[in-house]
């Protein structure tokens, strides 16, 4: 109700309130938006609970979500606001003094948001259907009015004021039930500092040893050591960083401060807000696993407490007592072997931020909570890249590539029937996901990576690059990073999905297609500048744009020309 | 040096040396403690943390906030010195 009321108040009178709010939003709102816009429900509902099975190994979400934003800051931000037009596309399209490279653009920026939004419209039916007792299907239509209601009628406008009230509802929700718990089992207030300390009961053993030693009873690896490889880490980090920093809803965020050095501090603001999320998670994560385990492990079926019976109706808790000794192990053995037993127990991931205040015996107000705080994550980072959406149809499209002479009113319009298209179809995608909407999420990062980061990187730091070479290494990044993911990730050259298991073997340098995007980009990055030695330097007029971007004084609104 | 307009030039060079070394340090702290040195950094415990795991789930996200800050004085510094702040 809160989000509509502001939206109405803010509603877009023009297409350039519609696209940056008109360009005069403080770096602190700016930052708050851009940091709601960013925590979807990928990082509010599901990576606390990712990590929590994963131990070390979900430290790629950790630091590529975050340290992406050090390049953002550094490297892409405050030239971007100085350059000074709408969105992603409009400055591929200028800076490459091409239509082509204009319309290949504005297809990466749909085939990202695209795959991310669907994601997204799956999470916000998620909670809708759990906490209004609905089927999932009704939650997901009243997941699409809603966004549909703010993101259509107020544009970039509406968007930046209702994400400011949503990061509140979010922080509040994901910190209320951490450091209650924190108390609870370590003594410590602060989240961060409890998952490092010692147990609360006596003992005066380490939190993290505690759970080291229990994984390691239970035959998994250590929780601070992880089971993935060196190289495998370390491309998935890099391609999630890189990913970050390429995501064009993100990166139109900086379109809306007023001055180059409000583009910098908002990229600080935003960063220093997500971190609050982001160092408590992997707090939540240790204190989500000790508890899990030792609530369940070995206990009796019967005495099971109610959140387990309530989530095992839902099918995301399966027990399967195989021994038949009516007692729930927990293991990592499928199959029973030498003194271990085999699994019984499987968990879906992403019920441990939600469930995770019912373990820990949380008044039900803090439950309530958490499921407003996974709404407007959801919410907001759907708002967002459907303003992508609608902005890359209207005006990277439409009044720049087909139709030049629509007026402003008409192209308001054009960008909110866009919106209205894109919000049917991402429902749909949410009512009926293909099977691998969530393994999309994480390769829209891939993608972003792959096309666009190399193109404005290379534009900003490279005057000489021209468009025969920005053109090509985004075509072949792409391409290159979707076949691998179709290869390796659907399996479609080989069977299908049951391949897909299978070909993990055949991996190239023993990379999996979450890390493949930083491979990708690098190809992206060397076909370029191959393909710029032997064209054309770009135009005296182009490289003369280029030096004025990198000086910040000057900027002006953002105009659209 | 006196505020001007006409040194884009070495504008450009400072702010470039500057980049060099914070991404620098931005690799250092997640490329290199969080992953490559990992397991060595590993032997050292600071409190409940093996001094890796920490730099991985902890430490390097702090450094990265720092960074950013660190980046924006430096940057309104800079263009102070050569007239570019408004």
């Amino acid at each position: 109700m809160i989000y509509i009321g502001i939206a109405i108040w803010s509603r877009a009178g023009s297409t350039k309130e519609f696209y940056v709010a008109g360009g005069g939003v403080s770096p602190l709102a700016n930052g708050m938006a851009t940091a709601a816009d960013w925590m979807s429900a990928a990082s509010f509902i599901s990576m606390a609970g990712i990590i929590s099975f994963g131990g070390y190994d979900g430290s790629v979400y950790l630091m590529g979500w975050t340290g992406g934003y050090v390049l953002l800051a550094l490297l892409l931000a405050p030239y971007l606001r100085k350059f000074g037009k709408f969105t992603v596309p409009d400055f591929i399209g200028d800076r490459y003094y091409s239509k082509t490279a204009r319309v290949v653009a504005v297809l990466c920026a749909l085939l990202v948001s695209f795959t991310y939004v669907a994601g997204q419209m799956r999470g916000v039916g998620l909670v809708f259907s759990r906490f209004l007792e609905v089927d999932i299907n009704t939650g997901v239509i009243i997941g699409m009015a809603i966004v549909l209601f703010y993101a259509v009628l107020g544009g970039m406008k509406g968007i930046t004021y209702t994400q400011v009230a949503q990061y509140c509802v979010l922080i509040f929700a994901f910190m209320v039930p951490a450091i209650f718990i924190s108390i609870q089992m370590t003594g410590h207030v602060v989240p961060q500092i409890g998952m490092g300390g010692t147990l609360d009961d006596g003992s005066g053993t380490y939190l993290l040893d505690k759970l080291n030693g229990l994984s390691e009873e239970l035959g998994f690896a250590q929780y601070t050591d992880g089971s993935k490889s060196t190289i495998d880490v370390f491309m998935i980090t890099l391609a999630l960083m890189v990913g970050t920093a390429g995501l064009p809803h993100v990166i139109v965020r900086f379109f809306t401060v007023k001055r180059v050095k409000d583009a910098r501090k908002s990229a600080g603001i935003a960063l220093l807000l997500i971190a609050i999320l982001y160092t408590t998670a992997p707090a939540v994560a240790v204190f989500a696993r000790t508890n899990m385990i030792t609530t369940v492990s070995n206990q009796p079926y019967e005495e099971m407490p109610e959140w387990f019976t309530k989530w095992e109706t839902t099918g995301l808790i399966a027990f399967d007592d195989k021994n038949g000794d009516g007692k729930v192990q927990y293991t990592a053995f499928a199959k029973a072997e030498n003194e271990h037993p085999a699994n019984e127990l499987t968990v879906d991931r992403d019920i441990m931020v939600l469930a995770n205040p019912e373990i820990a015996n949380l008044p039900a107000w803090v439950i309530a909570l958490v499921a407003a705080g996974g709404l407007a994550a959801a919410l907001s980072t759907a708002a967002g890249l459907l303003l992508v959406i609608s902005s890359s149809v209207s005006h990277d499209l439409i009044k720049k590539t087909f139709k030049p002479n629509i007026s402003d009113k008409q192209e308001l319009w054009i960008a909110r029937g866009a919106a209205t298209v894109a919000v049917v179809i991402a429902g749909y995608f949410g009512i009926d996901p293909p099977g691998f909407v969530a393994a999309v999420v994480a390769l829209a990062f891939g993608l972003a990576a792959a096309s666009f980061f190399p193109a404005i990187v290379l534009g900003i730091f490279y005057k000489k690059m021209n468009k025969e070479g920005a053109i090509a290494g985004m075509i072949v990044g792409i391409s290159l990073m979707l076949f691998y993911m179709l290869k390796f990730k659907f399996g479609i050259f080989d069977g299908g999905k049951v391949a897909v298991a299978g070909l993990q073997k055949d991996w190239w340098f023993g990379i999996s297609p979450e890390g493949f995007g930083s491979i990708a980009m690098l190809v992206n990055f060397v076909v370029a500048i191959t393909v710029n030695r032997f064209t054309p330097v770009p135009p005296e007029e182009v490289q003369a744009i280029v030096e004025n971007i990198r000086i910040p004084s000057g900027a002006g609104e953002a105009t659209p020309h | 040096m006196k505020p001007s307009r006409s040194h884009p030039k070495a504008y450009w060079k400072e702010n470039l040396r500057y980049l060099f070394i914070l991404l620098a340090i931005w690799f250092a702290v997640s490329y290199g403690a969080g992953i490559l040195f990992k397991e060595a950094l590993d032997t050292i415990k600071i409190g409940g943390f093996p001094l890796g795991f920490w730099f991985a789930q902890q430490g390097s996200i702090y450094v990265f906030v720092i960074l950013i800050f660190v980046y924006v004085r430096l940057m309104n510094r800079l263009d102070k010195k050569y007239g570019y702040d408004e």
